[in-house]
C-alpha cells in the first residue's frame, strides 16, 4: 500500500496541503482501501545544493565560470571578426579547405551563446528552489450565469442596434461590404498579361540557324557525330539579352545524332537530318532541362522527377509522371551547310496547360 | 515584464527598481498580471520543450533574416560577377543570385548568418514537425486545445512555405528549379492554371517578377502572419495552462510543476541561448546550400539531386510517383492528372493531420476538458493512425529522395519510385495494424506488471523443487500510473425500436460514427485495466507467482 | 547495347574494318613520316612492337568479351574505331575488364600497368582511327584566368551537372545507371570520357565543345570538387544539396537539440546520502 510520506521530513508544507486537495476523491479512494488510488505527490527530495552549502558554492562558481567563459568568447569573436581576412582559408581535417573567419565566428558566438545558456539552466537546476508546485486548474468554459450574463448583454446590444428590424440597412449593408473588397481583386489584374498565345509559341522560325550553345557558333551536321549531345539555341538569342531566359526557357534544344534505321518514329525521321534529331530540352511535365542523356539507350531521363524518354521513338514516355512526348524541331541544312530550323515546334514546349488541346 | 518589481527589503525610500514599476503600473497596471503569472507553474519534461526549440529558432531567424535583407538584393537584373568568388567571375547572373555572393564571401560574417538562417529554418520545421507529433501520440490536442492545434497547423505549413519562398530568393540552379517546377504545376490547374501562372511570374516564365515578389511574401507577409500566430499560439499555451504527464498527484485539475519566475524565466530564457549557441556552432562547422557551386539560374540548365529543402520534400515525392497520365478531354482541353494529381493531394496529407482532433472528438462524443496527457498505448487506434501517417510521409519522402536512395543502395530509381508508388498505399496500411498490435501488447504488459509485479530476474527455487521468478509487486505511484487512465465504452447503435415499438432511425452517419468508435473502443481496440478486485484476488490469494 | 553489336556482325562489317584499318595504316604512317627518317624508323618499330605487346595483351584479358579481333560480341561492344583514348580511359580506371555483368562497369582499382595500357590502347587504336591519348597540353588548366575557369562553370553546368551534379558528385540515371562521382578524377581521364562517351555518356567531341572548353570544364571542377576546393561554409556533408542537409537537420540537430532539452527538463541528482 502506500508509503505513507517517507522518512523525510523535508517535505515542504507549502505544497502537501495543495496537492492533498486537489483531487478530492483521492482521499476518499485510499480510504476505501483502493490499491490504484493516487498516492499524491512523491515527498520533495533536497538535493545535495540543499543542504551543503559548499556544493552550492561549487554550483555558484560553475554558473560565474560559464558566464565567464561566455565574455570570453565574445571578446573572440569580436576578435575574430577584426582579425581574420575574410578571404582567409585554413585546412581543418575533417572539414576540408574552409573560411577561417565563418569557423572562428561561429564557433566563437556559439560558445558565446550556449554558456549563457548552460549558465542559466545549471542555476535553475541546482540553486533555484527544487520544491515542485502545485496550482489549480479551472474549466476554461464560463460558468452558467455568466454565459445568461454574456448572452444578455450581446441581446441587449443587438436590440439596441436595431439590425434585426431594420431589414433594408442589414441588406445593403451586407451588400456592400461584400462588393468592396472587389477593388482589391480587380487591382490584381495588372500582377501579368493576359496568356494569349504566349506558351504556343518559341522564338525558332523557319531559316534560323542552330547555334551551339558551347561555341556559340553555328552548328554543321558534321559536328554531330553518333553518341554526342550537344545543345543549341536559335540564332540571334543573346545570353546577355533582355528576353534571354524567358526565350530559352522555351527554345532550348537537344541535339543528338541516331543511326537513320534505329529510329522508329517515321515522323521523327523525317524532321531529322541525316539522323541528327533535335528535341525540346523542356520537359513537358513541369519543365526541367531534360537531358540525362544515355547514348547506348537513346533514353533521355529529367533529373527533376524522372520522366524517361525514349529519343529513338518520338521522344515517347517509357517512365515517370510526364504526360506527352518531348517536341521535336524539325530541322534542316541552309544554303552554306548550317544546321537551320525549318518551322517553329508544332505543338506546345514544356508543361501542359489546359488549352493545350 | 520587469523582473525587479519583487524586493524583499524593506526601505525607506521605495527602490529604483519599485519605483521604475510604479511608473509602469499606473500606465499598463503590470502588477494585476504579474501578481496573476510571475508564479504560474508549468509541468517540466523534455519533450515540452521541443516547441520551445522551434519557437527559438523562429526568432533566430527573425535575427538573421533582418541582418540579412540589410545586404540582399531582391532583383533578377542581369550583371557580370565581379566579387571575390573566383570560379564565377565575369558570369552573369541576376543581382539576387550576386548579392547572395557578397554576402556569402565578401561581407563578414554574413556567411554565418546565411548559414545560421537556413539551418535555423531547417531545425524550425523540424522541431514544429516533431513537437506536433509529441501533441499528437500523447492527445494533447483534445478539448481544450483544438484551436491551439489549428494555430500550430498553420504555423508549421506557413513554415513550409517560408521556407520554399526564402530558398527561392538566392535565384540560383536548383531554386529556380524549383520555382520552374511551381510554374508548372500552377499550369496544371484546370481552366485558369494559364491565368494564374501569368499573374504569379509577371508573365512567362521566369520573366524578372517572380523574385522580388517572393521577397516581399517571405520577409513580410508570412513572417508577419506567423509572429501573430506565433503569439496566439502562446497566449492561448499561457492561458490553458500546459498539459502534464500522469503520474502521482497529476490530475486532471491541477498542474505541477516549477514556477515561472525564477525556475521557468531561467530554463526558458536560458534554453533560448542553447539553441541558439548549438545552431550557430552548427553553422560553423557544417556548409549548408552553398549557391557558389550550384551557379545561377538558367531555365535551359539543371543539375541533378534538384530537391527543395526537406519540407517540401514529401511533396516532392508526390509528383515523382504520379504516373504521367495526361487527358484531352471531348471540349479540346488537356487535364494534366500527372501534375494536378499531387497538386490536389499535397494539402490533403496536411489536412489529415489539421482536421485529426475534429474527426476524433466526432468519434468519441468526448466533450471533457483533458489536460493530463495519454500515453500513446492507451489509445491505440489513433497511435496506428498518427504511425500510419509518419509512414505515409516517410514513403512520399523516399520518393522524394529517390535518386540519391539509387545511388547509396544500388538500386534501380525505377524499383525505387515502384515502391513508393506502392508503398503509398500499403505502407500506411501495414504500419497501422502493426503499431495498433504493438500498443495493445503494450497495455497487456501492463496489465500483467499490476498484477503480478515486476520481473526482478531473480529466480527462486521453491522447497518442491520448481525454480519461479521473484515478482516484486509495483509501488502505488506506478500502480497508479498504469491504472489511472480511461476506458471508455465501445458506442453502440441505439436498440431497433424504441420504448414504443416505433421504429428508430439511425442514419448512415450515425451507423459510421459507431462502427469508428468500436475501432477505438471495441473489445479488440483496448485490453481492459486490471479492476481493484481482480487486483486483490491476485495478490491476497496465492501470493505472487 | 545488343543492336549495336548485332549490327557489327553484319556481313559488311569485315568490309568496314579492313577499310578502317587500311585508313588506320595510312593514318600512321602519314604521322610518323614527316618525322626525321632514322627516328621515324625507330618509333615506328617500337609502335608496331607495342601494337604486338597490346595484342597480346588484348587476347589474354579482352578479347573474350570484344572478340579476338577487336570486332565486338553480343557480351562486349567493337572496339573498332574507339581509339587509345577510350582504352586508357576504360582500363585506366579500372573500369575495363569488367568484372561481373551489371547495368554498367564501376570503377575499380586498375589491373594493368601504364605501359601495358599504351600497349593495349596502340594495338586497339591499330584496330581503326579515333580519338588518341590527350596531352598534358590538351588537359592541362595552369594557363587558365579566373573568368576562363568561371566559363567552365557555365560550361559545366550545361554539358555535365544534369548527370553529374552541380559539383560532380555523381547521381542516378535509369535502372540502376549512374554518373559516377567526379571528386579527384585525373583530369587526363575527365579529357577522354569527354571526348569517347564510355558506356552511357554521351560524347562531346571537339566539333561542339573544343578542346580548350574541356580544359575550362576539368579546371573548373578542380576548383569545386577536389581534395584542395574551397568549402567555405565547412564540412560539404556530400555536396547532394537539400536532401543531406535535411538528414543532418534530423539525426543530428534534431538529437543534440533533444539532448539539450533532456538536460533542461531533468532532475538534478537528489541527495539520498544525507
Amino acid at each position: 500500500m502506500s508509503s505513507e510520506t517517507g522518512p523525510h521530513e523535508t517535505v515542504s508544507d507549502e505544497n502537501l496541503p495543495a496537492e492533498q486537495g486537489a483531487e478530492p476523491g483521492t482521499a476518499a479512494e485510499k480510504a476505501n482501501g483502493n490499491p490504484f488510488a493516487d498516492p499524491g505527490l512523491p515527498p520533495h527530495d533536497d538535493r545535495i545544493q540543499d543542504i551543503d552549502e559548499r556544493a552550492a558554492k561549487r554550483s555558484e562558481r560553475t554558473v560565474a565560470l560559464l558566464f565567464v567563459v561566455s565574455m570570453l568568447a565574445t571578446i573572440g569573436f569580436i576578435a575574430s571578426y577584426v582579425i581574420i581576412p575574410v578571404e582567409q582559408y585554413v585546412y581543418l581535417f575533417p572539414l576540408g579547405h574552409i573560411s577561417a573567419l565563418n569557423f572562428a565566428l561561429g564557433m566563437t558566438l556559439g560558445v558565446a551563446l550556449f554558456c549563457i545558456g548552460a549558465g542559466a539552466v545549471h542555476w535553475s537546476r541546482t540553486l533555484m528552489s527544487g520544491h515542485e508546485m502545485v496550482q489549480d486548474r479551472y474549466p476554461i468554459g464560463a460558468e452558467e450565469d455568466t454565459k445568461s450574463a454574456a448572452l444578455a448583454a450581446f441581446g441587449d446590444g443587438a436590440r439596441d442596434s436595431q439590425l434585426g428590424r431594420r431589414k433594408l440597412i442589414r441588406n445593403t449593408m451586407f451588400g456592400a461590404l461584400a462588393l468592396v473588397p472587389l477593388s482589391g481583386v480587380v487591382l490584381l489584374r495588372d500582377l501579368g498579361p493576359l496568356p494569349e498565345e504566349k506558351l504556343r509559341h518559341t522564338m525558332w522560325e523557319r531559316g534560323l540557324r542552330l547555334i551551339n550553345e558551347n561555341t556559340m557558333e553555328p552548328l554543321r551536321p558534321e559536328d554531330i557525330v553518333v553518341g554526342s549531345l550537344s545543345f543549341a539555341m536559335p540564332e540571334g538569342l543573346e545570353p546577355e539579352g533582355h528576353d534571354f531566359h524567358t526565350e530559352i526557357a522555351k527554345a532550348a534544344l537537344m541535339l543528338v545524332r541516331l543511326e537513320p534505321e534505329d529510329i522508329k518514329d517515321p515522323q521523327e525521321l523525317d524532321w531529322s537530318y541525316e539522323g541528327i534529331v533535335a528535341y525540346s530540352k523542356i520537359c513537358t511535365h513541369v519543365g526541367c532541362p531534360v537531358s540525362l542523356y544515355e547514348q547506348q539507350t537513346h533514353h533521355v531521363l529529367c533529373p527533376c522527377h524522372q520522366s524517361t524518354f525514349d529519343l529513338a521513338d518520338g521522344a515517347r514516355v517509357i517512365f515517370g509522371p510526364a504526360g506527352h512526348p518531348l517536341p521535336q524541331l524539325r530541322i534542316g541544312v541552309d544554303d552554306e551547310g548550317y544546321l537551320m530550323a525549318l518551322g517553329d515546334f508544332a505543338e506546345p514546349v514544356g508543361p501542359s496547360f489546359w488549352e493545350r488541346g | 515584464m520587469s523582473n525587479t518589481e519583487h524586493n524583499p527589503r524593506p526601505r525607506a525610500k521605495a527602490p529604483a527598481g519599485e519605483r521604475v514599476a510604479d511608473w509602469a503600473d499606473g500606465r499598463l497596471g503590470i502588477y494585476g498580471a504579474a501578481k496573476k503569472n510571475l508564479r504560474k507553474v508549468f509541468p517540466d519534461h523534455w519533450s515540452f520543450l521541443l516547441g520551445e526549440i522551434a519557437l527559438y529558432s523562429f526568432v533566430i531567424i527573425l535575427l538573421t533574416g533582418v541582418y540579412l535583407t540589410l545586404f540582399f538584393k531582391p532583383s533578377m537584373a542581369e550583371v557580370h560577377y565581379h566579387g571575390s568568388y573566383v570560379p564565377m567571375q565575369g558570369v552573369v547572373m541576376s543581382e539576387a543570385y550576386a548579392s547572395t555572393l557578397d554576402i556569402s564571401f565578401d561581407v563578414r560574417g554574413g556567411l554565418l548568418m546565411r548559414q545560421i538562417h537556413h539551418w535555423a529554418a531547417l531545425i524550425f520545421l523540424v522541431s514544429m514537425f516533431v513537437h506536433m507529433l509529441r501533441v499528437f501520440f500523447t492527445g494533447a490536442f483534445r478539448k481544450p486545445r483544438e484551436l491551439n492545434w489549428l494555430f500550430g497547423f498553420l504555423l508549421l505549413v506557413l513554415g513550409m512555405f517560408t521556407g520554399f519562398t526564402g530558398y527561392s530568393l538566392p535565384d540560383d540552379l536548383l531554386s529556380g528549379t524549383g520555382l520552374r517546377f511551381v510554374q508548372g504545376a500552377v499550369l496544371s490547374v484546370p481552366v485558369i492554371g494559364t491565368y494564374l501562372a501569368m499573374f504569379l511570374y509577371g508573365g512567362e516564365f521566369p520573366g524578372t517578377d517572380i523574385i522580388p515578389r517572393l521577397f516581399a511574401v517571405h520577409v513580410l507577409l508570412l513572417p508577419g502572419l506567423m509572429l501573430g500566430l506565433v503569439v496566439a499560439h502562446l497566449i492561448l499555451v499561457f492561458y490553458h495552462k500546459h498539459t502534464q504527464y500522469p503520474g502521482p498527484g497529476r490530475t486532471n485539475k491541477n498542474v505541477v510543476g516549477f514556477p515561472l519566475m525564477p525556475v521557468y524565466m531561467a530554463k526558458a530564457g536560458g534554453f533560448f541561448f542553447l539553441v541558439f549557441g548549438v545552431i550557430a556552432a552548427i553553422s560553423a562547422v557544417f556548409q549548408i546550400n552553398p549557391v557558389w557551386v550550384i551557379g545561377p539560374y538558367r531555365p535551359d540548365q539543371v543539375s541533378t539531386n534538384a530537391q527543395p529543402d526537406w519540407y517540401m520534400g514529401f511533396s516532392e515525392g508526390l509528383i515523382r510517383i504520379m504516373p504521367g497520365w495526361e487527358w484531352v478531354i471531348p471540349t479540346g482541353h488537356t487535364i494534366n492528372f500527372g501534375v494536378f494529381v499531387p497538386l490536389m493531394v499535397f494539402p490533403l496529407v496536411l489536412a489529415v493531420m489539421a482536421l485529426y482532433p475534429f474527426f476524433e472528438s466526432w468519434v468519441t462524443k468526448d466533450k471533457r476538458e483533458h489536460h493530463l496527457l495519454d500515453r500513446p498505448r492507451n489509445a491505440p487506434t489513433r497511435t496506428g493512425i498518427g504511425a500510419a501517417w509518419i509512414s505515409w510521409y516517410f514513403v512520399m519522402l523516399v520518393g522524394g529522395g529517390n535518386d540519391l536512395w539509387a545511388i547509396f543502395f544500388d538500386m534501380s530509381i525505377n524499383a525505387i519510385t515502384w515502391f513508393a508508388r506502392i508503398g503509398f498505399f500499403a505502407v500506411p496500411i501495414l504500419t497501422f495494424l502493426i503499431t495498433r498490435r504493438i500498443c495493445l501488447g503494450l497495455q497487456r504488459r501492463d496489465r500483467d506488471k499490476v498484477l503480478h509485479g515486476r520481473e526482478t530476474g531473480i529466480i527462486k527455487r521453491l522447497p518442491h523443487g520448481e525454480f519461479v521468478e521473484v515478482h516484486e509487486p509495483l509501488p502505488q505511484d506506478q500502480l497508479h500510473l498504469l491504472t489511472q487512465h480511461d476506458q471508455p465504452k465501445p458506442a453502440e447503435l441505439p436498440p431497433p425500436t424504441d420504448g414504443h415499438g416505433v421504429r428508430r432511425k439511425v442514419g448512415p452517419v450515425e451507423k459510421l460514427r459507431v462502427r469508428i468508435n468500436r475501432g477505438y473502443y471495441g473489445p479488440k481496440a483496448q485490453i481492459p485495466k486490471p479492476t481493484v478486485r481482480e487486483y486483490e484476488e491476485i495478490t491476497s490469494g496465492h501470493g505472487h507467482h | 547495347m545488343k543492336k549495336l553489336s548485332a549490327r557489327r556482325r553484319h556481313p559488311l562489317a569485315a568490309i568496314v574494318v579492313l577499310i578502317f584499318a587500311l585508313a588506320a595504316t595510312g593514318g600512321l604512317y602519314a604521322a610518323f613520316a614527316p618525322a626525321g627518317e632514322a627516328q621515324a624508323g625507330e618509333t615506328a618499330a617500337a609502335q608496331s612492337l607495342a601494337i604486338e605487346e597490346g595484342k597480346k595483351l588484348y587476347a589474354v584479358g579482352c578479347s573474350s568479351c570484344h572478340g579476338t579481333g577487336g570486332q565486338g560480341t553480343s557480351d562486349g561492344p567493337s572496339l573498332v574505331g574507339v581509339g587509345a583514348a577510350a582504352v586508357d580511359f576504360q582500363v585506366g580506371t579500372g573500369r575495363m575488364p569488367m568484372q561481373a555483368p551489371g547495368a554498367q562497369a564501376p570503377e575499380k582499382p586498375r589491373m594493368y600497368s601504364q605501359a601495358e595500357i599504351d600497349q593495349m590502347a596502340a594495338y586497339i587504336a591499330s584496330l581503326g582511327p579515333g580519338p588518341a591519348i590527350p596531352t598534358e597540353e590538351q588537359y592541362g588548366t595552369e594557363d587558365l584566368s579566373g573568368e576562363e575557369i568561371a566559363e567552365g562553370g557555365v560550361l559545366f553546368r550545361t554539358n555535365c551537372a544534369q548527370c553529374h551534379n552541380f559539383t560532380g558528385e555523381g547521381g542516378a540515371l535509369t535502372r540502376g545507371k549512374y554518373a559516377p562521382d567526379l571528386t579527384d578524377v585525373d583530369a587526363k581521364y575527365i579529357y577522354e570520357a569527354l571526348q569517347t562517351g564510355p558506356q552511357n555518356m554521351p560524347s562531346f567531341p571537339d566539333t561542339v565543345m573544343p578542346e580548350k572548353e574541356k580544359r575550362q570544364i576539368i579546371a573548373y571542377l578542380h576548383q569545386v570538387n577536389s581534395s584542395d576546393a574551397k568549402t567555405p561554409g565547412g564540412f560539404k556533408l556530400g555536396g547532394y544539396g537539400p536532401v543531406a542537409e535535411g538528414l543532418f537537420a534530423w539525426v543530428i540537430g534534431l538529437p543534440i537539440l533533444v539532448g539539450v532539452t533532456v538536460w533542461v527538463a531533468a532532475r538534478n541528482a537528489k541527495a539520498r546520502k544525507s
